[in-house]
């Protein structure tokens, strides 16, 4: 209980705090949006973001369509069915917005990411790492005598744990893209 | 000689700023509200030049977006407004956020510094676009002179298609200068964004369904109805009235059913009639039409409306599912769904549940009998509520437009003011932005010169935007300033009350004007009136004023504006005017 006395409840803090008490079961989702390649749209909607409370776990976005003047971006989210559902219709609203695909509703997706791990140390350490890459077909693509920067592509939860094997191994330094995804099968966006 | 042949070849170069010019002659548009200044002076020397649009000089931007906010709704058009770069454009963002809370189609032209000048922290720029993103529904920064054109009648498109809003469009000077070829609007290519209009059919026959079976039916109705245009509302009116089903409206839409049609509950809410609410409350099938189930409609989440089925027309996807589950969304323009509304339950025999209905309506009508807004009348203190039904009495069957400021006036205008059409009631909804009637009754008159245009005003509000009188005089707007002076800031007031311990922080005017003097010096009449008797002569001498008059209502200082749901309530559980004041406390004391 808070000093204001303040119950818990549909409207705990606030009439605008007005998630369903019920249904409190986070999920993750993976959007893709389809977007006129023009400035400001990812200020768009990342402000949309930010400005409405939404969780945004990771983030890409690149020109996908040179002719046609759109771009993708991929969003993972995080938030219970109505927030999510909410996050997709405001999506859709957006004027520069074409698309707004749920992958993770409209059915299986591949999702990739790509990662560099800067691993350092010397001798036994150093071997056990390129042994644990080698496992993981992660590639070196730099090198000197006391470290290893690795390439890695796979899923987020592959990157997560061979960095985690990195860790007491020398892992110094590591950059993520994010989620790039795409639907399997036939069907397209 | 030179500029006759290029005519007779066709060709359309022009400049930068005498395209903004033609392109807004090709949209039809009438009127500009604006303000000069450095980054747009091309665009105002074009203005000059020319005689189709009226440019009304406003005295401070906001005030401009304000105008154009009242001349949007009262004529449906999209209003226009011309600012300049930096804090022309910044004194602008209050008016666009009020128009993107309440849906009102704006157009709004900035200057901005000169393409090579941007990101230099030039004098007077300021990155208008990034202020402006989250208070428009899109907007455009226009680098590139060959596309200037094709961008504003974009604009005009994005700001009057779907659910209508403000949209900006940033000209830096050099692109007002340069020199290309102008777009007419038939060969814009107004983008991908087509709203659908139209309402999926299987839905609307399960509505149809509903609605043949319901024994407590009621339609919430909001500021989509009127969005939707005049053909909306008359199509609300023949379901109503057909179906018999009772009306209620949001703050917003006040008018797209008429106040005196025999199945009008009034305005539910916060500050809704008891009989709208607790039939909201109890219905067992509840119609939302163009409304968003706002915090202010709404009351507690969990305890709105219990035992109802829930079905939204709304032409906004993210309206739907936002606040309170449905059971029924339709998507498309309110205008459309009725219409094949009608049709199907026509076709299919125009049933009704007559039995549950003749309950209904019999308990509703005890509800009714409670007489939700009684005061206790005083025979030497103007009561608010008393000003506001003399000032309804007197002025019914005229040519009556109505604008507000926001507070306690705002909310007994809606109780005590009845609008028999749309487009006649112009408030700050959404936003509750205070100082908004003054300018908006000014662009309501601009549209509307020979009709009666009112602005019940509070006089806290109503000094916020004072200086566009200025404005009222210059172009000869007969507005009509109706101020009811309690001294207080009222709303503010009556919530110390209810839930602050009576702990009145800030909430008192002192060193107010003197009204009559004030309204001297703009040129205008100020009448002022403090006993009930001269009231009504009063009003009849600002009526027949032909200018603008500021009226100086002095009216009971404490009086509070009931009935009330306290935030945090239930929609049966309202503070009546019988009921003892008794304070607010836990949960709701923290809600706004």
């Amino acid at each position: 209980m808070s000093p204001l006395q303040i119950q818990q409840g549909s409207s705990k803090h606030s009439a605008y705090d007005l998630r369903d008490p019920y249904t409190e079961v986070l999920e993750r989702h993976t959007l893709a949006v389809i977007v006129d390649n023009e400035p400001g749209v990812l200020a768009r909607v990342i402000g949309l973001f930010a400005g409405r409370g939404y969780n945004i776990e990771s983030l890409t976005v690149a020109e996908t369509d040179h002719q046609g003047h759109l771009s993708r971006i991929t969003i993972v989210t995080t938030g219970t069915p109505q927030v999510i559902e909410q996050i997709k219709a405001q999506l859709g609203r957006i004027v520069p917005v074409h698309e707004v695909h749920d992958l993770t509703v409209e059915g299986d997706a591949v999702e990739r990411e790509l990662a560099l791990l800067k691993v350092k140390g010397k001798g036994e350490a150093r071997i056990e790492a390129l042994r644990l890459a080698e496992i993981f077909r992660a590639n070196v693509v730099d090198s000197t005598l006391e470290s290893f920067v690795f390439e890695m592509t796979g899923a987020p939860t592959k990157i997560d744990a061979f960095a985690e094997l990195m860790r007491p191994l020398g892992l110094c330094e590591i950059a993520r893209t994010g989620v790039a995804a795409l639907s399997r099968g036939t069907a397209a966006c | 000689m030179s500029q006759q042949m290029a005519g007779a070849k066709g060709s359309s170069k022009m400049t930068g700023a005498k395209m903004v010019v033609q392109a807004l002659k090709d949209q039809g548009v009438e009127v500009v509200f604006g303000y000069p200044g450095g980054a747009v002076l091309p665009i105002y020397d074009e203005l000059f030049q020319q005689n189709e649009i009226r440019h009304i000089l406003v005295r401070h931007e906001q005030g401009a977006v304000h105008m154009a906010e009242g001349y949007a709704r009262s004529t449906g058009k999209p209003g226009v407004v011309l600012v300049t770069s930096g804090p022309g454009a910044t004194n602008a963002v209050t008016g666009m956020t009020d128009a993107l809370l309440d849906s009102i189609p704006l157009v709004v032209l900035s200057g901005q510094v000169p393409t090579f000048l941007i990101g230099t922290d030039g004098f007077q720029e300021a990155d208008t676009v990034g202020i402006t993103r989250p208070c428009s529904k899109n907007n455009w920064l226009v680098k590139d002179p060959a596309k200037l054109s094709e961008t504003i009648h974009q604009a005009f498109h994005v700001a009057t298609s779907g659910r209508p809003g403000p949209v900006l469009v940033d000209i830096p000077k050099d692109v007002q200068f340069a020199e290309s070829d102008y777009t007419p609007p038939q060969k814009a290519r107004v983008s991908h964004y087509q709203p659908k209009v139209k309402g999926d059919i299987e839905a609307i026959t399960a509505l149809v369904e509903m609605l043949e079976q319901a024994e407590r039916p009621i339609l919430y109705t909001g500021g989509g109805v009127i969005n939707s245009g005049p053909a909306a509302g008359q199509l609300l009116c023949e379901l109503a009235d057909a179906a018999d089903i009772p009306v209620t409206s949001t703050l917003m839409g006040l008018g797209a059913y008429p106040a005196s049609g025999k199945n009008w509950l009034g305005m539910l809410g916060m500050h809704g009639l008891y009989e709208a609410n607790m039939a909201m409350h109890d219905c067992d099938l509840m119609i939302n039409i163009g409304a968003r189930f706002d915090d202010r409609i709404t009351g507690r989440v969990n305890a709105f409306s219990p035992n109802s089925r829930k079905a939204h027309i709304d032409i906004d996807p993210s309206s739907v599912n936002k606040v309170i589950r449905v059971d029924l969304p339709i998507i498309g323009d309110v205008g459309h769904v009725l219409e094949d509304l009608l049709r199907i339950w026509k076709s299919r025999g125009r049933k009704t549940n007559k039995e549950g209905l003749a309950k209904w309506w019999k308990q509703i009508n005890e509800w009714r009998a409670v007489n939700c807004l009684a005061y206790k009348p005083s025979a030497d203190i103007i009561k608010p509520q008393y000003a506001l039904q003399r000032l309804e009495e007197l002025t019914r069957g005229m040519d009556r437009y109505v604008t507000t400021e926001v507070g306690q006036h705002q909310m007994w205008a809606a109780q005590f003011l009845h609008f028999d059409g749309p487009n006649r009631w112009m408030t700050s909804g959404g936003l509750g932005t205070m100082g908004y009637g003054l300018p908006a009754s000014i662009g309501v008159q601009v549209a509307h010169p020979e009709a009666l245009v009112i602005n019940v005003a509070g006089e806290a509000s109503w000094l916020m935007n004072m200086q566009e009188m200025g404005t009222a005089m210059q172009f000869r707007a007969p507005v009509k300033q109706f101020i009811l002076n309690n001294e207080r800031l009222g709303m503010v007031r009556q919530w110390q009350q209810l839930l602050h311990g009576e702990r009145y922080s800030q909430s008192w005017s002192e060193s107010l004007p003197d009204f009559v003097k004030l309204a001297e010096a703009f040129g205008c009449k100020g009448i002022r009136v403090d006993h009930p008797d001269q009231l009504d002569d009063a009003i009849k001498e600002m009526l027949a004023y032909d200018g603008p008059v500021i009226f100086d209502c002095l009216v009971e200082k404490h009086e509070n504006c009931l009935p009330m749901i306290p935030s945090g309530n239930a929609h049966n559980d309202m503070l009546l005017p019988s009921d003892e004041i008794r304070a607010i406390q836990g949960a709701g004391a923290a809600l706004v």
